[in-house]
């Protein structure tokens, strides 16, 4: 085959216009997360005026259900928001696909008895278990995370163990085994990075399910406690303005929306970096 | 597309297929640049006239497929047609649309693919695919398609001719179905039949027993044919010409006889004089590095596989497992290497005897006996680059770090004729050829006694797998180590080997040095084995066909 016209750009490491903007809300939303006491032009439980204030110069975002500021409780919700939210799918990936991996590659008795738990787990809706689990537990935000964490580690778990099955039947794996290597190098050396690329679209997606049922249990009132502020415990709490014409639960759900669209486009962009065989290089 | 093609009288003495320097594109999307346009045909042009049997051939890349299926106005997985002309009947079939492209395919031309197994519909009978063409074009009634089927299933020399029609793709064996496709393509009576690599997936035995049926319906229904292969000496067989493609352009094209005994470019002459390999039988030594005594293996302990296999291999000799696909000569791989521990027998390596189960085996019995791989695409980690894939077993076996390390990988490079270059290159980098040199390197850098190579070079074009074997003699030579060779190809058999173990159902039917087993009186299987092995000479197939002393499976 001859290969005509077109040099071979390489190196080259251009970002699509999707992941930008996903970068740059990401962006924003981190740094609005990490900086909010010194951002914020109120402090986060302050009357500032009157109940539901429109949109004005002073405060941009308008006042919430008690007078407080939007944009304040806004800026330090991200912080609560994104920081339970990671740490919940930190959690959830690194138990479950180490759990999933291990069961594919041991096999046998262990892979029986952990497949079957999870399974046990998963036939009770996540919601209900996590709302019986933090009315019993003391609410606060590491029993939220742990909790979440656990919960979603299930779904990781079928979906890892399910790939590095795949994957530990193939000859390289076997050729590693007939070296003689032990599990840990088969389990982080040869699965895992063959194993990413259906993992970090996982990622994406498990995080923002993570935000989605952090507010729902905020909605429910065993999420983050007031006066904390969370996204999904602003949209609760200022849900009753929506009768009245009143946006200011929209602009909470608004940005749960746009950090989900924003992981989303992230993680696609990953993947796709990921999921050529040059071990990822290229293919922006 | 010209209108002079289209307006073309319809005779003119005209030939049956017409192919006018054909140009075929397709677009690569390769990562981090540009796409890239990429001719894979380029200028070939042929005739063929009614009742005549064009054979292409050439390496994989080298668009015999492609031209295949040109003749059907089609281009497979994006590919562009781009310049030429397809005359079929003379009337050029590419400049009549999709409309006129359907009433052509299945009809006029019919298409006999690669992997019968993959191309019927697991959950239609046989006989409802086999007349769904002659029905969608109706050329004839249900009625009269079906019995024309029978017949045809007859003259294939297919088993219960009239009731296997009946049965699903999954009751039939490999063979057998490669023939149904065969009737397929017959039975709407088509003026063209495009044979792809008809028998390139079936094993020696039943390969001869399909060529030869397809040969005898060429013959009986005057169907002109392109027969698509990389086999010189199938294609010598049955066609009456012979086109030689390299990277998309026409090497050399005549008749048959010429190109086999006289052929002029050297490219057709290296492709005719391959596995011309020398290599001196060597003496068994006093004591063999590896002795399997009666070993007996069973998957699920119910189905035996391997019955009471027992096989010597003397220190920096080959021995050949030979045998057709379900002989268990895989299995014997798969037991030796503690993968499937054997229920019954021994195996004594290097003077020390080893356990049945890979996990109790010490590192010195892991690293002296190594295994290769049929597939080497799979056998590597895709994420890792050469230089890990290579070097990990020097770390692993022998602790070596850093320089080091990189300067023993260098000179394994070296050894397998690949340059420092492509220490940094993944997997899927590489050609065919260079990933399995790259597993014989992962192999070598254990420095091992025994090497065990399972079908090495079965998925490589025959040029490339003459250099693998080249080179495995070469390091055979220079590393003093010793092959357990499973392979279902005869001539590399013949070029490499120093013993020979003929397996079939699970048994060793024939054992010794070279010299004795290829030496006559010969057992039933090894004579049909033997027989089996397509030779470039003309006429061989008849006169095989008719030597022969036992039929082959699926008969």
């Amino acid at each position: 085959m001859s290969v005509s016209s077109a040099p071979l750009a390489k190196g080259r490491r251009r970002i699509p216009i999707g992941a930008a903007i996903g970068l740059f809300f990401i962006g924003l939303f981190l740094f609005a997360a990490t900086f909010a006491p010194l951002i914020s032009p109120h402090p986060l439980g302050e009357i500032v005026g009157d109940v539901w204030m429109p949109m004005s110069g002073e405060h941009w975002f308008g006042t919430d259900n008690l007078g407080r500021d939007l944009l304040s409780r806004m800026i330090y919700g991200a912080r609560t928001t994104i920081l339970i939210a990671a740490a919940a799918t930190a959690l959830s990936f690194t138990l479950g696909s180490i759990l999933g991996f291990t069961a594919a590659v041991v096999g046998g008795w262990f892979d029986m008895t952990m497949s079957r738990f999870v399974d046990l787990l998963m036939s009770i809706p996540t919601l209900i278990f996590g709302l019986v689990v933090l009315s019993v537990l003391p609410s606060n935000v590491v029993t939220l995370i742990l909790v979440m964490g656990t919960l979603d580690s299930t779904r990781v778990y079928r979906l890892s163990r399910a790939v590095a099955a795949d994957i530990n039947a193939m000859d390289f794996v076997e050729a590693a085994k007939l070296r003689g290597e032990d599990r840990a190098w088969i389990i982080f050396r040869e699965i895992l990075p063959n194993a990413l690329s259906p993992l970090v679209s996982e990622l994406g997606l498990r995080f923002i399910f993570a935000v989605l049922f952090l507010s729902a249990l905020s909605f429910l009132g065993l999420g983050v406690q007031p006066p904390q502020a969370d996204w999904g415990g602003m949209v609760k709490e200022n849900k009753d303005g929506i009768v009245f014409g009143i946006s200011a639960a929209l602009i909470p759900a608004g940005a749960i929306a746009a950090l989900a669209i924003s992981v989303n486009l992230v993680a696609d962009w990953i993947l796709n970096r990921t999921t050529s065989l040059r071990g990822g290089r290229g293919n922006a | 597309m010209p209108k002079a093609a289209m307006k073309r009288p319809h005779d003119e003495s005209c030939s049956l297929l017409e192919i006018r320097k054909l140009r075929i594109e397709a677009t690569s999307y390769s990562p981090g640049g540009d796409p890239q346009n990429t001719v894979i045909v380029d200028d070939v042009s042929l005739k063929l006239e009614k009742g005549r049997v064009l054979g292409l051939i050439g390496e994989s890349g080298a668009g015999k497929s492609t031209i295949g299926l040109a003749s059907m106005g089609y281009g497979r997985g994006g590919v562009r047609i781009t310049g030429g002309e397809v005359l079929l009947n003379g009337r050029n079939i590419l400049a009549r649309g999709v409309q006129g492209l359907r009433k052509v395919r299945g009809n006029k031309v019919c298409y006999v693919a690669q992997s019968a197994a993959a191309a019927f519909n697991p959950a239609l009978r046989l006989m409802e695919q086999v007349i769904e063409s002659a029905l969608l074009h109706r050329i004839a009634t249900r009625a009269e398609a079906e019995t024309r089927a029978i017949a045809l299933f007859k003259k294939l020399g297919l088993p219960n001719p009239e009731t296997i029609g009946r049965r699903y793709p999954h009751q039939v064996s490999g063979g057998q179905l490669q023939r149904v496709m065969t009737a397929m393509a017959l039975c709407s009576e088509p003026d063209l039949i495009v044979f792809d690599e008809p028998t390139t997936a079936l094993d020696v035995t039943t390969q001869i027993d399909v060529l030869a049926a397809i040969k005898d319906a060429i013959r009986d229904t005057g169907v002109a044919a392109l027969y698509i292969t990389h086999d010189l000496s199938v294609v010598a067989q049955v066609s009456d010409e012979i086109m030689v493609l390299r990277h998309g352009k026409m090497v050399e094209h005549g008749e048959t006889r010429q190109i086999i005994e006289a052929p002029r470019t050297e490219y057709t002459k290296a492709l005719v004089s391959v596995r011309s390999i020398e290599h001196q039988e060597k003496r068994p030594a006093a004591c063999p590095v590896l002795e399997v005594r009666n070993i007996t293996a069973a998957y699920g302990g119910h189905v035996k596989v391997l019955q009471e296999v027992s096989i010597e291999v003397h220190p920096g000799q080959t021995l050949a497992v030979v045998g057709e696909s379900g002989s268990g000569k895989s299995t014997l791989a798969r037991a030796i290497t503690g993968l499937l521990p054997p229920t019954s027998g021994m195996i004594t390596f290097a003077g020390r005897t080893l356990t049945p189960r890979l996990a109790e085996r010490s590192t010195d019995d892991l690293r002296e006996l190594q295994l290769i791989y049929q597939m080497a695409d799979v056998a590597m980690n895709p994420r890792q680059t050469v230089g890990t894939i290579i070097g990990r077993p020097l770390e692993f076996y022998f602790g070596m770090r850093g320089r080091e390390r990189d300067h023993r990988v260098a000179e394994l490079l070296d050894e397998i004729e690949m340059g420092k270059g492509f220490v940094d290159r993944y997997p899927a980098e590489l050609s065919g050829g260079q990933k399995q040199r790259v597993c014989i390197a992962r192999a070598l850098a254990a420095r091992p006694k025994l090497i065990i190579c399972d079908e090495v070079t079965s998925a490589l074009d025959p040029l490339v797998a003459d250099g693998i074997l080249k080179l495995l003699l070469r390091l055979q030579k220079i590393e003093d180590v010793a092959y357990l060779f499973i392979t279902h190809d005869l001539a590399t058999v013949k070029a490499i080997a120093d013993s020979i173990a003929v397996m079939y159902q699970g048994r060793v039917v024939r054992y010794g040095s070279k010299t004795e087993v290829l030496t006559p009186p010969f057992d039933a299987y090894t004579d049909l084995l033997l027989s089996s092995v397509p030779e470039m000479e003309l006429g061989w197939l008849e006169s095989a066909i008719k030597g022969r002393r036992m039929a082959s499976g699926g008969n």
